[in-house]
């Protein structure tokens, strides 16, 4: 078969011009941890503000994290964390995306102590997000990371 | 890269498309090479393109094409919770086992208020996680109208395009484009539970109409077997000529009842094959989505007239013009034939 001139016709001119491409965020946790209710929060959250949440929820691992990354073009990883293994997960996370070869932020959220910020920062995660963070902040953050990454 | 702390974001609001601009439409030629060798984030990447529609888009439909055609796309569809994503899973893991290469494009409604959406579907794909398993993508349907269905057809034929052989397609079956993209598959399962009706809802819900394939998931539900005998009675009443759905009963959560469906998928595969089923299908859904182009080079006439358009349009506003005049000048090429003869010509029989 030949191919013909397939196309999308005029299916940019139809998206609203105001709103921009939808920031698409991989939403997960990391190994052994249940508590799921805040990244649930948090997915609401960003669809209120007009992202898209790829959703894997709980026991995922570096490795199912990046190839949900990689299958869904995803902008940035929001990684929840409430066992308090956040210096060694979070830093595992960032490594393994940069062993990959890949440039996608990692944006932690959970119980993490001020005195663990730097730490953190230091290993690559783009920004923490605490349990005081509001929903603008929120989709405010991610879509920063987002951007950081262009 | 910095960190930012977080009562700090950035104020202004970045623009989100990340290093697109930095991608000329030439990379489409090399990032399809390398899907095709089994890159899966160069196939990600021109599944983005494909979603956003404009001259990417274009470019990669227009380098998958020729390349398309020989896998066989599977629909399925269902109401909300009836266990579709697991079932897909399911089937995936099936057809894996037999040796397909699989792919699943699950599409998933965007929040009409916001554009966001939650797109959850990866959650019940156990075998999406595991390094050998199926590709899956996740679709949002983005306020679209028409262009979902296209956008999810040229998903469809680059997966085919870059090496897959079975394609699922997986739609909430509410919504006429959810049911549409559905509808242009191969095969289309429509998948129900136990207690969603009886015989008179399933002589009513149009969605049964185009099932190839039923499934009654959560068969280890009470109900079960009333649901198929429905099913049943449903098409004892008459159905299309040289295949009669069969009704699978599933139980997805445990795998119950895949194999019994990827045999039925299978089976209707050979019906089409060696049928004049297949040629008749793939005819009409070619026609379907020329129409749909068509449809949008139509609606983009309309939201930016040209000259010549917008005197139309001027002359109907001032009574001059009937407005089905107008739209027959527009027309000029077409043949001279009475519209409303055509209406209604798209509807399934097989």
């Amino acid at each position: 078969m030949t191919g013909p001139a397939v196309g999308t016709a005029g299916s940019q001119a139809e998206r609203d011009p105001d709103r921009p491409e939808p920031v698409r965020v991989v939403l997960a946790k990391l190994g052994l941890d249940g508590h799921d209710r805040g990244l649930k929060v948090v997915a609401r959250m960003l669809r209120d503000a007009g992202l898209e949440v790829i959703y894997l929820g709980l026991r995922q691992t570096t490795e199912s994290i990046l190839l949900a990354v990689e299958q869904e073009d995803a902008d940035v990883i929001g990684l929840s964390i409430h066992n308090g293994g956040h210096l060694t997960l979070a830093p595992r996370m960032v490594e393994a995306v940069r062993a990959a070869g890949m440039d996608v932020p990692v944006v932690v959220g959970g119980i993490v102590p001020d005195m663990d910020l730097e730490r953190l920062s230091e290993a690559g995660v783009f920004a923490v997000l605490g349990p005081g963070a509001s929903a603008t902040e929120v989709a405010e953050v991610v879509r920063a990371a987002a951007a950081a990454r262009a | 890269m910095t960190t930012e702390l977080p009562g700090s974001p950035t104020p202004e609001r970045p623009a989100a498309q990340p290093a697109d601009s930095a991608v000329a439409a030439g990379d489409v030629t090399a990032l399809f090479e390398r899907a095709r060798g089994g890159d899966r984030r160069a196939l990600g990447r021109l599944l983005t393109y494909t979603e956003r529609g404009g001259p990417l888009a274009d470019a990669v439909a227009v380098a998958a094409w020729p390349l398309a055609g020989a896998a066989h796309v599977v629909g399925m569809t269902g109401a909300p919770g009836v266990g579709k994503s697991t079932l897909t899973d399911r089937l995936a893991q099936v057809a894996a086992e037999d040796g397909r290469r699989v792919a699943i494009l699950a599409v998933d409604p965007s929040s009409p208020l916001t554009g966001g959406a939650i797109l959850g579907d990866r959650v019940r794909m156990g075998s999406a996680a595991a390094p050998g398993g199926p590709f899956v993508r996740s679709m949002a349907s983005r306020g679209q109208s028409g262009g979902l269905a296209l956008a999810a057809l040229a998903a469809v034929r680059l997966l085919d395009a870059t090496g897959h052989d079975l394609i699922i397609v997986e739609t909430v079956g509410i919504g006429q484009v959810e049911v549409d993209i559905a509808r242009t598959a191969d095969t289309t399962i429509v998948a129900v539970s136990p207690g969603w009706g009886d015989a008179v809802q399933a002589n009513k819900a149009g969605l049964l109409e185009m099932a190839d394939i039923f499934v009654v998931n959560k068969a280890d539900r009470a109900g079960a077997a009333d649901a198929r005998r429905d099913l049943e009675y449903m098409l004892d009443l008459g159905h299309g000529t040289g295949w009669r759905p069969p009704v699978a009963l599933t139980v997805a959560t445990t795998g119950e009842g895949a194999d019994e469906l990827f045999k039925h998928v299978q089976d209707h595969r050979h019906h089409l094959r060696t049928s004049s089923a297949g040629a008749e299908r793939r005819t009409r859904h070619v026609a379907e989505e020329v129409r749909r182009h068509l449809h949008r080079w139509v609606d983009l006439l309309v939201a930016q007239p040209s000259q010549e358009a917008a005197q139309l349009f001027a002359e109907v506003a001032q009574g001059t013009l009937a407005p089905s005049a107008a739209a027959r000048r527009l027309a000029g090429e077409l043949p001279e034939r009475d519209a409303t003869a055509d209406a209604g010509g798209d509807k399934p029989e097989v």
